[in-house]
């Protein structure tokens, strides 16, 4: 019988994989997809959590998570294609404006 | 059988999450990450939410990765250049296992608990997913989703306005 355990083991999995991407990858868009990873691996938390308690506030959220998600996706990659324009790199070690 | 089935998935999830982190060509990281998205629709097929897996497929499987997909090919990124400088990896790997370390004890540690709601899968079966999540989305939380499109209007705008190269 599959418990709620097994799919949150599954969710902790994906996000301690995707803090990793976030925290090596030097490519903004591969970034960008690890924290998507993470998004999705809180949603899978959200669901499996709300099934358990039998109600349906979790599901709502992870529609809201999901509008957030949409997001974030037109506004941040509209933002790489703008530093893209200005620098020809989209490498994270490139966005360095505001260092001393 | 289900618990052999949810462990394919479950593998295949973690592998194409391996993929994503992983590979040097972003294309490949994207697809990996389809791979993930659809993992995860069937998980939410197997907690009884099929409206949220046709969700997901179509919402991030389908919009949000072509998106990405577009910029990858609108910026023409090749697999990634030799490394200029060195990242943390040790740190890095370090801190993603306090997080999964972190989690997993606290899921061992204790039973999940907490209000009970009355949607049993008997109701879920019989009324239909659709329809309660419409009914709870339209009544109980019909402030937050005016919110949202609200939040949709400025992200639209706000995509236009960094994309245009004269304002």
């Amino acid at each position: 019988m599959i418990s709620v355990y097994h799919y949150m083991s599954v969710a902790a999995i994906l996000f301690a994989m995707g803090t990793y991407g976030v925290l090596t990858r030097r490519n903004a868009i591969v970034i960008f997809m690890c924290i998507e990873l993470m998004l999705n691996s809180v949603n899978l938390t959200f669901i499996a959590l709300s099934r358990h308690l039998q109600s349906m506030d979790g599901q709502i959220f992870v529609f809201f998570v999901m509008t957030v998600a949409a997001a974030e996706a037109a506004v941040g990659l509209a933002l790489m294609i703008t530093f893209y324009r200005n620098r020809d790199s989209i490498d994270v070690d490139d966005m360095n404006l505001l260092k001393l | 059988m289900e618990i052999i089935f949810f462990y394919l998935v479950a593998l295949v999830a973690v592998v194409s999450g391996f993929l994503v982190i992983r590979c040097q060509s972003p294309v490949n990281s994207a697809l990996g990450l389809v791979n993930t998205f659809f993992c995860l629709a069937i998980f939410y097929v197997m907690l009884h939410a099929p409206f949220m897996a046709a969700v997901q497929v179509m919402v991030y499987a389908g919009a949000i990765m072509v998106l990405i997909l577009f910029v990858i090919m609108l910026l023409n990124l090749g697999t990634e250049a030799r490394k200029r400088y060195t990242h943390g990896i040790v740190w890095s790997s370090l801190a993603s296992l306090l997080v999964l370390f972190n989690v997993i004890y606290f899921i061992k540690r204790g039973r999940v608990t907490g209000a009970e709601g009355d949607i049993t899968t008997f109701m879920v079966e019989s009324v239909g997913h659709t329809e309660l999540i419409g009914k709870a989305m339209f009544t109980e939380f019909l402030l937050p989703f005016e919110i949202a499109s609200v939040l949709l209007l400025v992200a639209i705008v706000g995509a236009v306005v960094l994309a245009k190269k004269q304002v």
